[in-house]
């Protein structure tokens, strides 16, 4: 078994890019220590590349060519596109891992047709989470995207399917890879709305993920998710696609709604890996 | 109707440094590469966030180009709020504000 490491965590801009405005100093903190903690079992389960399943907004894909998703195959990569002083993180060049890429997409693409990239600028999507993870940007990237901006947003049970389908595509190679979905799950981003967060619905969300109930994860549709859970909740999309492919039970270490800052549940889980 | 071409604009600016500098340097032969609507093009040469936040620019395209703008954060969302109360409600997308106005954080309340 290849896949060494399944989790989730948060990746709103304000998490680095406002950290200096928030109040609540001792919660960012505690959450910064378990994003620190996630760093080091990534670390500590020897991965030699790290797949992030993200959902960006707008750092690539336009609704000229939208794909549902898509994975990188580059050999390098650079962030942020944002402002570096509004983001709080300079721009820098991510290593790419193009021959595992291509091996990762042939097998995924037995069962999802996804696109796949050999260009990708990172957006606060990817770099928030890089930025604790792998903060010297030294461990190879694959990039993914779910297309959770543009609709028609792909179906839950394709996400379902994608992760899945990458879990297999993971297994059948013969590096160790870990694996992070980054995504909100209740709120409001880049509206007047910032800062509201449906901690109810979001901690029923975490107890369907966390105890990977594929029946109540695909259940939501995005209507209900849009009224409840905002235009942010489409984003639950990556962190089922995590659920499918590590198929174990989820351990949530940190979950906040004290940080409304941050615009988002701050949110930090790994999964057991189930054969 | 050119919403979308609206949105391609900012999405091409906030990701390409060429389309940065010619932001800078040639706006009216950047804006003229796309086709808006008179409305769009002085929304952007003005650097209007609250109109083009009611015109239903994603909120993610809009909030991207504000930080390239360099607005201050809790300043974007005010730019948002006073567009709603000048041009009424958001017409399209689904970054609609849902909350009335109001901040959601205490660090905008006490600043």
């Amino acid at each position: 078994m290849s896949l060494v490491y399944a989790g989730v965590l948060s990746h709103a801009p304000g998490i680095t890019g406002r950290a200096h405005l928030v109040e609540n100093v001792a919660k960012r903190d505690e959450f910064y220590s378990h994003l620190d903690a996630q760093r080091q079992q990534i670390e500590e389960s020897g991965a030699e590349a790290l797949i992030v399943i993200a959902a960006e907004h707008f750092g690539n894909f336009f609704m000229n060519n939208m794909p549902a998703y898509c994975m990188g195959i580059g050999e390098v990569y650079e962030g942020p596109i944002e402002d570096p002083e509004w983001l709080k993180i300079q721009k820098t060049k991510i290593p790419g891992a193009p021959d595992l890429g291509i091996r990762l997409v042939r097998e995924v693409m037995n069962t999802v047709d996804t696109a796949f990239a050999e260009e990708w600028k990172f957006d606060h999507g990817i770099m928030v989470p890089l930025n604790f993870l792998t903060p010297n940007y030294d461990m190879p990237v694959i990039p993914v995207n779910i297309n959770c901006q543009g609709p028609p947003l792909t179906p839950l049970h394709r996400a379902w399917a994608f992760g899945e389908a990458l879990r297999r595509a993971c297994d059948a190679v013969p590096e160790k890879i870990a694996v992070v979905g980054t995504g909100g799950i209740s709120h409001w981003p880049a509206t007047p709305d910032s800062g509201k967060i449906n901690e109810q619905w979001d901690r029923d969300f975490l107890d369907r993920l966390m105890r990977n109930d594929k029946q109540a994860l695909l259940s939501y549709t995005d209507e209900e998710t849009y009224r409840d859970a905002g235009q942010g909740g489409f984003e639950i999309r990556t962190f089922i696609a995590i659920a499918a492919a590590a198929k174990g039970a989820g351990d949530l270490q940190f979950y906040t709604a004290e940080l409304p800052i941050f615009a988002v549940g701050c949110t930090v889980a790994s999964f057991d890996l189930a054969a | 109707m050119s919403l979308y071409y609206l949105q391609k604009f900012l999405y091409v600016l906030n990701r390409d440094e060429v389309a940065q500098k010619r932001y800078r340097e040639d706006l009216d032969g950047l804006l003229a590469d796309f086709d808006l609507t008179e409305e769009e093009a002085t929304a952007l040469r003005e650097g209007d966030i609250g109109l083009l936040y009611v015109l239903g620019v994603n909120g993610q395209i809009l909030m991207h180009y504000a930080a390239f703008l360099g607005i201050e954060w809790f300043d974007y969302l005010d730019m948002m709020r006073e567009g709603i109360k000048k041009h009424g409600p958001v017409r399209a997308g689904v970054y609609a504000m849902t909350g009335g106005g109001d901040s959601f954080t205490e660090e905008e309340k006490h600043r």
